[in-house]
């Protein structure tokens, strides 16, 4: 059984007991114990299910690479699927529970698939389940859904809160491990800007545990005193619980701070996103050991030899009584010492090295531990519990020599340096066959913006193991990093002293197809020996193709423990190379980061930003019914109590037509033009003629798109000589006003001209209505009757008070002036109007009242009568291009062939014999149907609208030669598949003749 | 070939799979075909497929200079839609769609199309109109679409928030028989069937050089060797540039990163495929049961597959706002594609400036869901010079000013 | 992400402080031209594997347009210059051929 030793430690405080629930079942650790120790500490092994097969799985690592030990953590708000138990810190009060299986961990129905597995190989799904046709989406998805996933889905909304950081540094140097440590000193020292992070809650890394000395002294002191000295440098930062999750382009780096998932009753963010620029990166990132494979590794109680070293020096806890240690290289004798010297059993060491191993070799035999050269598992015994190991000869077919029994299994197929964030950005890899491992290729490194080298791999990372080897490595790569000369005092520290590994990728070397097929790759995804083999056999022969075709590596732990053994499994099955089948591509994140982390603090109201004009608090206090418009809300109407939203944009319609309307039209772009070559400049934006506008006079002006397209509309009107204000859409003047600069800057950069977007710095106001003069008259000021001010003229001055430039522009077709005052006055202005306004019947409205007037009169609106396919002449705009001018922006586009084609969809009115409203978006109906057996279309609906004015339906739209085509009847297919006829009109219904707006 | 099937499994099973064949020969390139397809995702197998198949051109090519389906096809998120605005759009997709409900059992390789359903948020009062209309043209188009209102969004997708303060949803564009499919299973599934008809898929073959004689093409150079042909189909994506620049002309197109991830799986908790085109994101759950989660595309010119995180940033901002409850969920792996968009961000099918020189290319970032469509015309282009559903998919449009743009009802993303 | 130096206001610019805005050194073709100056100017692009030149807005800074060499591939900057010229300056060509021999943009090389 596993258990809770009386000795033994270090990170964990035996004083601070900590109570929490697994499975509902109370249970108590210490504080500094990993979740996943905790467990153990409780004789818990079996801590879930694989994802296919939903075989027994106990915990097999001790870091981020663990696979199996994954559980819904927390409740409620609080609630996380697949939390990785061996990187989840205790806490009081932690509740976790086991995932994927069904009624419980222990009895596990899904297990069936067990016991199909044979019938389950790897792309099974692709040669089953194809007929009958509908089952697949009715039956055997569903199935096969429901087995699969792993945690729950959460219910509820996030309880916590997340933020986003930015930070500069010259170096960041990830891992804090000795190399890490030394990395970072050596940096600090040249002065630099230095951040040093660790993903654990604790430095080190793991040479506390391997043991040697640096300076003749443990290696604890020497990570004690390290970390004094780099606290004291002002230039040097120091992180725990932050994984360097990915290195992208230039020296970004995106970096996971979890701040207080190991105190979840702490009110601070729970995790920080880091962004981070850093000039050189150093990766001291340390190993991660590999699995053997053999049949039956996957039973709980097979666990990688440097876990079990881990829990038994860094948490007190002992996974099992009796462990074989089974190794392919000499670091796992310090498992099997290290487990003798802390009083538990190691019946045996079977090493499949036919010479054995060295120094450590001799150390455990010494202790009196029996071990076995040349050797190898040939099988594990047991379910959810290690029994037993079956031990033959490595080179063999498995014949059984004995078996040894046992509940633990300790196992080491070597080291692999941890290269993810080296690749991430481009660096490649080197196989080094001595040692058995990808290291970064030293003179392939990932490349900045200049071309130079910008991540540096440091320590286990860059291959290198032994505390004397890292730690010149640490200095050596950190050198290369700074570019210092200068090279540190290093200490004296403990060599290597170990005999060659061998590489073993399967056990026993001529292991039949009965062991192959429990021999375990994956152990979250079950994908076995076997099922690489049989990828390689159907052609799957490419490392990418034999990944997606088992799902080796994909589960999530991203193949942290596979990768190698698949893909030299996968070379082994082709007769190839191990460097010739080649790797995977890393990418980031590291291990898996959390949403909320990406998303940040944007949530709810703040979402994104909000653009407010100085009127919006008023209409927010009014109720009114809001719609984005870009970034900013606009009115959409002002509902009244107990009506609906139909209802008020009639009554405001009806009120603004007979009496007097209030429109905030803050938000219309308002962009200055000026200078000499203004005209010039205007002449070319525009369809129209603008340099001949006179000097207080307004013109409504087209803007297309070099490609042709109609893009923006508005009143232009002229300020003096030199300078044109240019009124845009909402949508547009963002837009707009970036469109005049890319034309200024990079094509006529030698004309005299310059912009300013305006809009934000007034707040305007449409006065709209028969009784429009009238209320502006009470306010007082400068003269805006008939002759003082026309229809298309602006005139600068004063309205009681407020400073006002007055634009008499009607979009409605009502008596209307446009008022700008300075956004600072916009509220107050707004309230005067109100107020004097009221005896005049004044009503404020909303965007959709806007659009139904302006339909009213047969005006286009950009993004209804447009879309991006639409130039004025389909409009009837002709009288707005200019025939004089030679050239304007997208002239030359309209005149290519598909542009003139006399077959294009013109603007029209449309009207229904029962005045009915005509479906929005509706398409009209031709004759017969094209090649492809589509109905071909005559036209469409772009714009309609009741009318409370007309008090019938009213439509504008696009029809194939409809100018031509006054009173004939077209039809209008509804969704349905009913029709509506509706007649070809004048598309303006309201006082064509412009006597209301110009009074 | 031996057929795939439970039973064939189960047969297998009792030797322990060693009777399986490969799903694809792995041939020397022969001196000549009839035909050679440039590329081997799955635009360009599906070309030869229908070549074979409906057209009995057999003595095909297929060359590759990596590995089968190892582009775009193996790195988007597998959404199957045809509810597009512009015919030819609709037209194409909707082939595409069609094909899809019965290529497993066509090719006898379960694709695992997933009819679950796609819809498309309506968050502005101008994208429901946009969409509106889109439902308006895909009814005439013979595309079974619908505009559905926000209380049958939360229906079918209850995991959404359908009151968010800023982009509340007011609708949606439904196709119920939109979904998803297994990407990499489409490649496979293609180059099995195209192995079978005697068709030689030829990967690890670089092709370095387009050959031609009297203004038509006669073969290509490779890294295996010069090929002579009759006709060649160049379906490379993000490299046709390249491919053209071999054959003296240019392209209107731009390869940019486009980037996917997805999340951890979990239990099956969303049953249909939602894009949020305003907010930009979409979403879907695998069989598997990550959430596989898209957004839009990087603006500059880049072969890295690598793309920006900022990009990331605004997809997940997007739909945690959408889906509170995946904020708690960790996103487990990312990566990019290289994405060839045109000038219209159409795709281009099309006859080129060297004769029986064809090109299929553009396809941007939504290739996946149009692949049988897009084999089935181009096929139909090459063996008979012309086709339906690639007319006006021409290189012409872009003098003429003939655009397809899909862009005008907001679905831009995919 | 990338980091471009913006040389109006000599900034090292975030990636998200900018905007891509296509091709550089396009010249422009109005009415008269023919249809294939005309779509060539606004449609055909060249996509290279490797040297590009390409336009960029300091949109979130200065709001200045630049030129900035790049490699496509690599995404080394080789270096940015002045939106107000026709061509690449000399030094910044010569740059390049150092880091990239043999490389060729449209009629530079």
């Amino acid at each position: 059984m596993s258990t809770r030793l009386s000795a033994g430690g270090r990170l964990i405080d035996k004083s601070k007991q900590i109570s929490f629930r697994f499975n509902g079942k109370h249970m108590t650790g210490y504080a500094g114990d990993s979740l996943a120790s905790a467990l153990l500490a409780n004789d818990q092994m079996l801590v879930g299910r694989s994802f296919k097969y939903h075989r027994p799985r106990g915990v097999v690592a001790s870091g981020s690479e663990e696979p199996n030990g994954l559980v819904n953590l927390g409740e409620g708000g609080q609630f996380e699927p697949n939390q990785r138990i061996t990187t989840t810190e205790l806490f009081d009060g932690l509740a976790a529970t086991s995932q994927n299986h069904w009624p419980s961990l222990d009895f596990d129905v899904g297990v069936i698939n067990n016991s199909l597995a044979r019938f389950l190989p790897a792309g099974f799904y692709y040669k089953m389940f194809i007929h009958p046709r509908p089952f697949w989406k009715h039956v055997y998805e569903p199935i096969i859904r429901y087995s699969a996933g792993l945690g729950k889905a959460p219910k509820d909304t996030d309880d916590s809160i997340y933020e986003h950081l930015y930070s500069f540094y010259d170096f960041v140097v990830v891992g804090g491990g000795v190399a890490g440590l030394q990395a970072a000193k050596t940096a600090g020292d040249t002065g630099a800007r230095v951040l040093l992070v660790e993903q654990a809650s604790n430095w080190g890394g793991r040479a506390p545990v391997d043991g040697g000395e640096i300076a003749g002294e443990p290696v604890d002191n020497f990570v004690d005193q390290t970390l004094t000295a780099l606290k004291k440098m002002k230039n040097v930062t120091l992180r725990t619980r932050w994984m360097a999750a990915g290195i992208y382009d230039h020296g970004y780096m995106i970096g996971y701070e979890r701040i207080n998932d190991h105190d979840p009753s702490d009110t601070k963010p729970r995790h920080r996103l880091w962004r981070i620029r850093a000039g050189r990166i150093i990766t001291a990132t340390g190993a991660i050991e590999r699995p053997l494979s053999f049949a039956g590794n996957d039973i709980p109680g097979v666990i990688l030899a440097s876990a079990l070293r881990d829990y038994v020096v860094n948490f007190g806890v002992s996974v099992g009584d009796r462990t074989v240690v089974v190794t392919n290289n000499d670091d796992a004798y310090r498992t099997a010492i290290t487990l003798k010297n802390a009083g538990l059993e190691v019946p045996l060491i079977v090493d499949a090295r036919p010479h054995g191993g060295g120094a450590l070799a001799d150390e455990a035999r010494a202790l009196g531990i029996r071990v076995e050269t040349g050797k190898a598992i040939a099988k594990v015994h047991g379910a959810k519990r290690v029994q037993s190991v079956s031990i033959c000869a490595q080179a063999g077919e498995g014949a059984v020599l004995e078996e040894v029994s046992c509940d633990c299994v300790a196992m080491s197929g070597g080291w692999s340096p941890v290269v993810h964030l080296w690749s991430h950005c481009g660096g490649k890899l080197l196989w080094d066959e001595h040692e058995i491992f990808f290291r970064p290729d030293v003179h392939k490194p990932p490349l900045d913006q200049d071309g130079t080298p910008f991540v540096y791999a440091a320590g286990a990372a860059n291959g290198c193991f032994g505390l004397d080897e890292l730690l010149q490595d640490a200095a050596t790569q950190t050198g290369a990093a700074t570019g210092s000369k200068k090279t540190p005092k290093l200490p004296n520290a403990s060599p290597r002293a170990e005999a060659p590994i061998q590489a073993v990728w399967m056990m026993p070397q001529g292991a039949g197809i009965k062991l192959r097929s429990k021999a375990w790759l994956d152990f979250q995804n079950d994908v076995k020996v076997s099922d690489v083999q049989l990828a390689a056999q159907e052609g799957f022969e490419s490392v990418e193709h034999a990944k997606r075709y088992t799902t080796l590596g994909m589960a999530t732990d991203q193949g942290k423990l596979s990768n190698i053994n698949g893909l030299a499994t996968l070379a082994g099955a082709l007769n190839a190379d191990i460097p010739q089948v080649g790797t995977t591509t890393f990418r980031p994140p590291y291990t898996p980061i959390s949403m909320g982390s990406i998303a940040g603090a944007a949530r709810g109201e703040i979402f994104q930003p909000i653009r407010k004009t100085p009127m919006q608090s008023w209409h927010e206090e009014q109720g009114a019914y809001m719609e984005p418009v870009g970034q900013w809300r606009r009115p959409y109407c002002f509902p009244r109590a107990g009506e609906s939203h139909d209802q008020a944009v009639i009554r405001e319609i009806n009120q603004t037509r007979n009496f007097l309307g209030l429109l905030d039209a803050s938000t219309l772009g308002k962009i200055l033009v000026s200078g000499p070559d203004a005209g010039k400049f205007m002449d070319m934006l525009y369809t129209n003629m603008m340099s001949t506008l006179k000097v207080g006079k307004c013109r409504y002006g087209l803007m297309c798109s070099e490609n042709g397209f109609l893009s923006d509309d508005g009143v232009v009107a002229r300020i003096d000589e030199q300078t044109f204000l240019c009124h845009t859409t909402t949508g547009g003047a963002d837009r707009i006003h970036a469109h005049m600069e890319e034309w200024l800057q990079t094509e006529w950069w030698d004309w005299k001209v310059y912009t300013a977007n305006l809009t934000e710095q007034y707040a305007q106001v449409a006065v709209v209505g028969p009784n429009a003069r009238k209320v502006l008259e009470k306010l007082g000021g400068m003269d805006l009757s008939k002759e003082a001010l026309g229809f298309m003229e602006w005139a600068d001055g004063k309205i009681g008070e407020f400073d006002a430039r007055v634009y008499r522009i009607s979009f409605s077709g009502e008596l209307s002036y446009e008022i700008a005052v300075p956004a600072s006055q916009g509220l107050v202005f707004w309230n005067a109007l109100l107020e004097a306004g009221e005896e005049f019947g004044v009503m404020p409205y909303g965007t959709e009242a806007l659009h139904v007037m302006r339909a009213e009169k047969g005006f286009i609106m950009i993004g209804d009568e447009t879309d991006g396919t639409v130039i004025p002449q389909d409009l009837g705009l002709h009288w707005a291009i200019s025939k004089k001018k030679t050239d304007f922006l997208g002239k030359r586009a309209q005149e290519r062939t598909h542009m003139t084609d006399p077959d294009r969809w013109q603007l029209v009115g449309l009207e229904t014999a029962d005045g009915s409203v005509l479906p929005d978006g509706a398409y009209a109906v031709g004759t017969g149907k094209n090649a492809n057996g589509q109905l071909n279309t005559v036209g469409r609906v772009t714009s309609t609208y009741y009318s409370p004015t007309l008090k019938r339906g009213i439509a504008m739209g696009l029809v194939h030669n409809g100018p031509s085509r006054m009173g004939e009847t077209i039809e209008f297919a509804k969704v349905d598949g009913s029709r509506v006829p509706a007649k070809i009109v004048d598309q303006v219904y309201y006082d064509k003749d412009g006597e209301k707006q110009n009074v | 070939m031996k057929r795939y099937s439970a039973f064939a499994v189960a047969r297998e099973a009792l030797r322990f799979h060693s009777g399986w064949e490969r799903a694809w020969r792995s041939p020397a390139p022969q001196k000549k075909y009839d035909v050679i397809i440039v590329g081997a995702g799955g635009h360009g197998l599906a070309t030869a497929y229908y070549l074979g198949r409906n057209f009995g051109i057999r003595n095909v090519a297929v060359l590759e200079k990596g590995w089968l389906g190892g582009g775009n096809t193996g790195r988007n998120t597998t959404i199957i839609r045809s509810n597009y605005l512009q015919d030819p759009s609709a037209a194409i997709y909707e082939k595409a769609r069609g094909l899809y409900e019965n290529l497993s059992q066509d090719l006898n390789y379960n694709i695992m199309f997933s009819p679950r359903g796609v819809m498309m948020l309506a968050q502005t009062h101008h994208e429901v109109r946009g969409y509106q209309r889109t439902a308006h043209a895909n009814a005439l188009q013979g595309v079974s679409t619908e505009f559905i209102g926000p209380q049958k969004v939360k229906e079918l997708c209850p995991i959404m928030n359908i009151d968010g303060p800023r982009y509340p949803v007011l609708g949606a564009l439904w196709q119920p028989r939109g979904g998803t499919a297994r990407h990499d299973a489409v490649a496979w599934g293609y180059a099995r069937a195209c192995s079978d008809m005697g068709m030689d898929i030829i990967q690890q073959c670089e092709v370095t050089g387009v050959r031609q004689s009297g203004g038509k093409v006669i073969g290509v150079d490779t890294t295996k060797g010069a090929i002579d042909c009759d006709k060649l189909g160049v379906v490379v994506a993000g490299h046709s540039g390249v491919l053209a620049d071999m054959a003296g002309f240019r392209l209107p197109i731009e390869s940019v990163a486009l980037q996917a991830l997805v999340s951890e799986p979990i239990k099956p908790c969303m049953d249909v495929v939602v894009m949020a085109n305003t907010v930009h994101g979409y979403m879907s759950q695998s069989d598997k049961g990550e959430m596989v989660i898209g957004g839009g595309a990087d603006g500059y010119n880049n072969y890295t597959q690598r793309g920006s995180f900022h990009h990331v940033e605004e997809t997940v901002r997007a739909l945690v706002e959408t889906f509170p409850i995946i904020s708690r969920l960790k996103m487990l792996r990312w990566w990019g594609g290289i994405v060839d968009m045109t000038g219209d961000r159409s795709p281009i099918l099309s006859k080129t400036p060297l004769e029986n020189y064809f090109i299929n290319c553009g396809w941007g970032t939504g290739g996946f869901k149009a692949i049988p469509g897009s084999g089935w015309g181009m096929a139909e282009l090459m063996a008979k010079g012309h086709s339906p559903l690639t007319e006006e998919f021409s290189l012409d449009r872009f003098k003429e000013g003939k655009f397809i743009d899909e862009s005008v009802a907001a679905g831009v993303a995919h | 992400m990338l980091i471009l130096n913006c040389p109006y206001c000599s900034v090292d610019a975030e990636e998200t402080e900018l905007t891509p805005g296509g091709e550089a050194h396009l010249k422009r073709f109005g009415p008269g031209s023919s249809d294939a100056d005309f779509e060539g100017y606004l449609f055909q692009r060249e996509n290279p594997k490797g040297v590009h030149f390409e336009r960029w807005r300091h949109a979130n800074g200065c709001g200045k347009w630049f030129h900035a060499a790049r490699c496509t591939v690599t995404l080394e900057v080789f270096g940015t210059y002045s939106a107000q010229t026709t061509e690449p300056p000399k030094n910044l060509q010569k740059t390049i051929s150092k880091k990239r021999p043999g490389w060729s943009w449209r009629e530079f090389s």
